[in-house]
């Protein structure tokens, strides 16, 4: 430093039920840039992180699904509204991660600021669109409504550290689930930092949950967790063979599983386009639809008494 | 056996001497305790061992329900609970008991039958203690007459506070004469005992008087079993069968809620009072929501795959 004074290296933490602990292994890695200079040692969490993850996830449901909708937008807004704050650390870390110049950097922070606002703006709209009433020939009121799926399981995009993450997250607890998410193995940093600004956002504790390290060996017992309700493989997509070890291991409890996926639907494990227009496919993902079916009493001779 | 044990028939001969006796117990050091208690919590119990502790811990369960809203059918899902504690896994072990309230103990007794598994009793005015002790004595026939194989009995802790040691003593000796063939388990609830010391005179005045088990609390207080609190009643029942012979049995009751805790209570047995009582005539929990995390791990230990809330009784 030419000013002298010493630097304050800071030491990434995980984001687990609201606390920032260390991995429970004790174990941390060595994050470099892609170029291979080093940033920063993350934490390099076990299987017990991921569980104690799951637990501290479902805790966190019951309040979290059973939060208005209207809440939810608020708490989501004020969270792009801390993310807008902090955009210039942001953008470092992007820029570093990922070897992005800093106006490129910068813009792809803008864009997952803008992509979490327009999810915040869903929660109170998704029901409009994913359910409604139902024709049905009988005397009944049928109407169907999307629920929240429980404990989602996020294996965030391993090749877009912070906007691939933000439009994997979002999604995810905007419609009421909760969220053990596993950052990208190689960038972990920008997901790191985003738990502090979620832990200052209103956001209840365990909404979220951030785990960073080998993504296989994270996934595996996540994916074969009997109280984890749905898995989001978009992070497996650079190994097949991963994905559909996955996949098999998910179908024993019948989680939901999103498979990765291009923007445009195509199947593959190519780059996908972040910046593209997401629309509603990942947050219908994680719905369940609940119909009931309400009586309206006997229709008599007049017609329906309404 | 004996009510009070022959080494210290002069220390129960009046009220001044059994204060004199239960003061001149050595002090507590409190910091060691803890530490002790901290230290033996840091074991790391793996694998076979693990699987080993955590099958001795469901055997060791007084499953317990003692709520104003228990109904029979409450009761008897219960007892279907701890004949059967796993329905997917008939190798889990049984629980070694039901603990429910005098006047649900004919319901308990009745499911129970022929299962092996104990029913266990709370009275004498559970969990204050405070009535007369007639009332107390009436509570106890009660749930004796019902077939409770053993009687949780609260001490009058505002007697004990009050350095009153011969009223406590002759009332646990009174209902112990009550219980018959019913095992006694005296409750000291030593969130109310405000110190180790007091835990320890405790303990000491409730082996004296005949008790087949000390009980750390009720579990309605704030501060219930500790493996502190834990640590020194074991320590008491090891010198109380060394100079003795009369081996009493140990419970932990409240706030044990992982396997985790579980496993550290059972690290402290086998370390201070010894391999003895590693079995649930001389040791057990009082809990109910224990059974289920111990049951989400024996899953994982049998499928090495996590198991959830989902997969386990709501009880």
């Amino acid at each position: 430093m030419s000013d002298g004074r010493l630097s304050v290296f800071k030491t990434y933490k995980l984001y687990v039920g609201g606390k920032f602990p260390r991995s429970e292994s004790g174990r941390v890695y060595e994050v470099t840039d892609p170029k291979g200079k080093w940033l920063a040692n993350a934490p390099q969490s076990s299987r017990k992180d991921a569980r104690d993850a799951v637990v501290a996830a479902r805790k966190a449901f019951g309040g979290w699904a059973g939060a208005t909708a209207y809440n939810r937008g608020q708490i989501l807004y004020r969270v792009a509204e801390m993310l807008e704050g902090r955009r210039e650390q942001f953008a470092r870390e992007v820029a570093d991660a990922e070897g992005l110049s800093k106006s490129k950097a910068a813009a792809v922070v803008d864009a997952a600021v803008d992509r979490w606002v327009w999810y915040a703006g869903w929660t109170d709209k998704i029901a409009q669109i994913a359910g409604g009433a139902n024709p049905v020939a009988g005397p009944y009121f049928n109407l169907s409504t999307p629920e929240p799926t429980g404990v989602v399981a996020v294996l965030a995009p391993q090749e877009s550290s912070f906007l691939g993450l933000v439009s994997v997250l979002a999604p995810v607890i905007a419609t009421g689930n909760t969220a053990v998410v596993v950052a990208s193995a190689d960038a972990p940093l920008p997901a790191l930092s985003l738990g502090e600004v979620l832990a200052t956002s209103d956001l209840p504790g365990g909404v979220v949950n951030i785990l960073s390290g080998r993504t296989a060996e994270l996934a595996l017992p996540l994916a074969s967790h009997q109280d984890v309700n749905a898995i989001d493989l978009t992070g497996a997509a650079p190994d097949a063979g991963l994905a559909k070890e996955l996949e098999t291991a998910a179908a024993d409890n019948l989680k939901r599983v999103l498979r990765p996926q291009h923007v445009d639907g195509e199947d593959g494990a190519g780059g996908t386009d972040w910046t593209a227009d997401p629309g509603t496919r990942r947050l219908t993902a994680f719905l369940e639809t609940k119909t009931v079916w309400h009586p309206t009493g006997a229709l008599g001779a007049s017609g329906s008494s309404y | 056996m004996p009510t009070t044990a022959p080494a210290f028939a002069d220390a129960t001969a009046s009220d001044s001497a059994l204060r004199r006796f239960l003061h001149g117990l050595p002090g507590v050091d409190a910091v060691g305790l803890e530490a002790r208690a901290a230290a033996l919590g840091t074991r790391s119990i793996k694998t076979t061992a693990k699987a080993y502790a955590i099958d001795l811990a469901i055997s060791m369960i007084d499953l317990t329900t003692l709520e104003g809203a228990d109904t029979p059918g409450k009761v008897r899902a219960l007892a279907a609970k701890a004949v059967n504690p796993d329905p997917t896994d008939r190798t889990t072990p049984r629980t070694a008991a039901v603990c429910v309230y005098p006047d649900m103990a004919a319901t308990a007794v009745a499911a129970l039958a022929g299962s092996g598994v104990k029913v266990a009793s709370v009275a004498t005015a559970f969990p204050a203690g405070r009535a007369a002790l007639d009332v107390k004595l009436a509570d106890v026939r009660d749930a004796v007459a019902a077939g409770a194989d053993e009687i949780d009995m609260v001490i009058d802790r505002g007697a004990f506070l009050a350095g009153r040691y011969l009223k406590v003593y002759e009332e646990i000796l009174a209902v112990k004469a009550e219980c018959g063939s019913a095992r006694l388990k005296v409750i000291f609830e030593t969130g109310e005992l405000s110190t180790y010391d007091n835990i320890r005179r405790a303990s000491w005045l409730g082996m004296l008087a005949g008790a087949d088990f000390i009980k750390t609390s009720t579990g309605k207080v704030a501060t219930n079993a500790t493996p502190a609190n834990t640590l020194l009643m074991l320590e008491a029942v090891r010198d109380f069968r060394e100079q003795t012979g009369v081996q009493i049995g140990v419970k932990p009751a409240g706030g044990i809620r992982t396997s985790k805790d579980a496993i550290k209570f059972l690290v402290l047995v086998n370390e201070t009072a010894g391999e003895d009582w590693l079995d649930n005539h001389w040791f057990r929990f009082g809990a109910s929501s224990l059974l289920n995390d111990l049951l989400m791990q024996r899953q994982k230990l049998s499928t090495g795959r996590y198991s959830g809330p989902d997969y386990v009784t709501v009880d």
